[in-house]
Parts: structure tokens; sequence; C-alpha cells
């Protein structure tokens, strides 16, 4: 026998359901008045320093179906590369902006929609810039553990080729899963980023 | 609060994704396997939450919501600790709540059970933790319901939680479960869990010693997030 180690086991996963809504959107889910509004509706204000831009897409099935209960959630640097919050070392964040964004599927297309900046580039664990990009992460009816992924910036080749994440991905084929190209709206910069839980087009999942 | 990267996810602990007894999962599950990333600074940061967002009736479920009256069920309290997988609190944690009613009812657009709504309950909530990682709620013991899996499939009594940590890598949703409910080992959803040890993580016991006498009976629910490395020894600390 040896010496125990002291570590506690992270609690399990559980799926987060088909009414993930009621209680991280509730407003949106169609209860109204416990919360002023719904947690991470809202990125950006007035005064938010960087190009805005608008993230959007469905997440899909593998029969191609859009899921109409997921809810996903992003996590970005501000335009300076800065992540807002106190563990953050290499400097403080643009106060207007919070960095995280939580959608719902719209409950008729499935379509979620993020209002948001351009984010700068952060480093890697060795000081090499990586591209700019969102973190993302989904959870829905039917998916057990929430998928871990990120959006890169379809105009942004140059620091996409020396990426040092998309860098190391094998199958080359499969690293335009993670690429949003970006389209212009009305005058907005749109950025279109569909999420394939599986098939032959599977959005490449992150163990992080 | 700063360190390094997160302990490795132990994905043989967690429920797998495809799981077929839980039909939903079939065309919902990756089915390559997932690239491994050492964490950078986008995922060891994470969003962090204030005690502003948080409002006075957030975590007290028999009061957030209703509307001149009290919700039907039977009153409890659930109470714990966050703690990383090294054993230490994680204060400032957020933690958010949903469930279904007393009749195992959620209030949801899509939700067609036919047991009933009640107006004094949302069946929402949420809360930060304390310095030591402690939380606490005030609900009504959420009833078991059928769903659309087997044709007679019913969930335990449960409630979901949404946890933040301090890094985007220990996001999480889990459920919990109710001491002696015969339903957590029938249920499609609790067996994509492979190991009952660590379905046992999951179900709370009964804490006579937390309940408030004549008024509500506590149950304890401890979450374990991730935990992180230091980063004393390490040779590059950028990006930490």
């Amino acid at each position: 026998m040896v010496q125990s180690l002291p570590y506690l086991k992270e609690s399990p996963s559980q799926t987060a359901g088909p009414y993930v809504h009621i209680g991280c959107t509730p407003n949106y889910s169609g209860i109204e008045g416990v919360y002023t509004e719904d947690l991470g509706a809202r990125m950006v204000d007035a005064e938010t320093q960087g190009e805005r831009i608008r993230i959007v897409g469905r997440v899909f099935d593998g029969v191609g179906t859009a899921l109409k209960d997921a809810l996903v959630e992003i996590w970005q640097a501000d335009a300076r590369g800065l992540y807002p919050g106190p563990s953050e070392t290499r400097g403080t964040a643009d106060p207007h902006f919070s960095g995280f964004g939580r959608s719902p599927g719209d409950m008729t297309t499935g379509e979620f929609v993020f209002e948001t900046i351009k984010p700068g580039p952060v480093p890697f664990k060795d000081g090499r810039p990586q591209a700019p990009h969102v973190t993302v992460w989904i959870v829905a009816r039917g998916i057990n553990l929430g998928l871990h992924t990120r959006m890169y910036f379809g105009d942004e080749e140059a620091a996409n080729a020396v990426d040092p994440i998309l860098a190391r991905i094998e199958h080359r084929s499969r690293v335009q899963t993670l690429i949003a190209p970006r389209t212009l709206e009305d005058g907005v910069p749109v950025y279109r980023f569909d999420i394939r839980l599986q098939g032959e087009d599977e959005t490449i999942f992150f163990d992080i | 609060m700063s360190g390094g990267s997160f302990f490795q996810r132990d994905r043989n602990w967690h429920p797998a994704a495809y799981t077929p007894g839980y039909k939903t999962s079939v065309t919902r599950s990756p089915q390559k396997a997932p690239i491994s990333l050492d964490n950078t600074v986008s995922e060891m940061t994470g969003p962090v939450f204030g005690h502003a967002l948080i409002g006075e009736t957030d975590n007290d479920l028999l009061r957030n919501f209703a509307h001149g009256g009290e919700p039907i069920g039977q009153r409890i309290i659930v109470h714990g600790r966050v703690l990383d997988e090294t054993g230490r609190g994680v204060p400032g944690a957020l933690l958010e709540f949903w469930q279904a009613n007393a009749g195992g009812r959620y209030r949801h657009k899509k939700e067609t059970y036919l047991a009933p709504l009640d107006p004094n309950f949302g069946g929402c909530g949420r809360t930060l933790t304390d310095a030591d990682g402690s939380y606490r709620l005030r609900t009504i013991k959420p009833g078991a319901y059928p769903w659309p899996n087997g044709v007679n499939d019913w969930r335990p009594a449960h409630i979901h939680f949404s946890v933040f940590g301090h890094g985007f890598a220990q996001r999480l949703i889990t459920q919990m479960y109710f001491e002696g409910d015969p339903l957590i080992w029938r249920c499609p959803i609790v067996a994509t869990i492979p190991d009952r040890a660590a379905v046992e993580r999951l179900i709370a016991p009964l804490d006579m010693n937390n309940a408030v006498p004549m008024d509500s009976r506590a149950y304890r629910f401890d979450i374990v997030l991730r935990g992180r490395r230091s980063t004393l020894f390490e040779n590059r600390t950028e990006g930490n």
C-alpha cells in the first residue's frame, strides 16, 4: 500500500435536458419577473471598443435537423486581446465588454445570435499569438457532457495559417469546420458558425 | 485564483456522448474523437459574476415567482459547497438551478405533461457561493415525471444545476437526485453515467441537522469542479 492522494472526483455531467432555458434564460422561456434580464444577453454597450460584429449559426444533429432546444455560450477576449475578470494577468480588459454571451436557439429556427465585437489575438502558452477566436460551449437535450469548440474568423487567413491550435489538427480537411465566413448584412459584419454534431462535416470538438 | 491549467477531465467518469439507452443522444453525439487541447488563457479564464447580479429572492424558489400565494409541495432547503478536485472551496461560483414543480410539470411552452402548472412556482433560481464555496437555496421538492424515451420511462425527482467556476474549462451542467428515490436506478439518463460510484456523487442525502423544524427538510449537495495545477515549477509562465 502507498499513501492515498487526496483528490476528489469532478461531479459527473448530466444532460442539460429539454428545458435548460428555464434555468439559464428564463425570460426567453416565458418566466418573467424573476430576473431583470437573461444572463449573457448583452455583451456590449454603446462605449465598447472594437469592431461590432454579429455571430449567428445553428446546431445540427446527425440527420441534418437543426436543434431547437440547444443553449450556446461564448467566451472571448476584448478588442485588445484581454479577457475580462481577475484571472487576466496581462492587463485590464475593456470595462464595457463582458466577454460572455449566452444564446438560446430560436424556438422555431434554432438560430443562435451574438451581438459582440471582434476579439484581438491572445497568446498561446509559449507566447506565440493565437489567431483571434471565440471559445464556444454547447449543451442540449441528448448532449451528455457540454461540448467545447472554437470559432475562428474567415477574414483572418494569415493569422489562422499560423495558429498553434489549428496547426496541430491532423485532418486538414476538418479545420474549416472551425472557421466562420464573413458576410455583410445591412452593413453589419456577420460571421456564420454552424455546428454539426455528427456526420461528414462534424465540427471539431476539443477535450480541454 | 490564479494558477495553471486544469486537471484533465476523466472522460470515463463522465457519461459517454453516445448512449443509446438515452435515445436522443444517438443523433446528437459526436462520432470523432475530441482533439486534446492543453488549456490556454482562453480556457483558463472565464466569466466572473458579482453580487450585483443576484437579487434578494433569486435563491428562494418559494418566493421568486409567487403570485400572492405559496407554491404547492414539500418545502426543502438544498445546501452544500462547491469544491474543486483539490478539496478547496470555490468562492464566487455562479450556480443556476431549475426544476419541475411538485407535480412534475415544468413551466415551459413545449412541455406537454398533463400535471398542472403551479401559479406560484416558476422553477428557476441562482446564487453565488460564499468565501468557502458554500451555498443554499429553498424550494419545493420536484415531482417525478414521464418522458418520451421508452414508452414508460420516468425521470426521478431532480434539480438541474449549471455551474461556473473560475475558468471556462470548468463549465459544468449536472443534476441532483434525492436519497432513496427508486427511480434513480431505472433512469436511462442516470444510466449514461457508467460508474455507480459516480452516480452516487449526484445523490443528495437527507440532512436533518439543516432542516428547519416544523417548516422545511434539508438535503446536502456538494458539487466538485475540475482542480487546477500550480504554476510554481513551470518554466514558461506566459499565458498563465
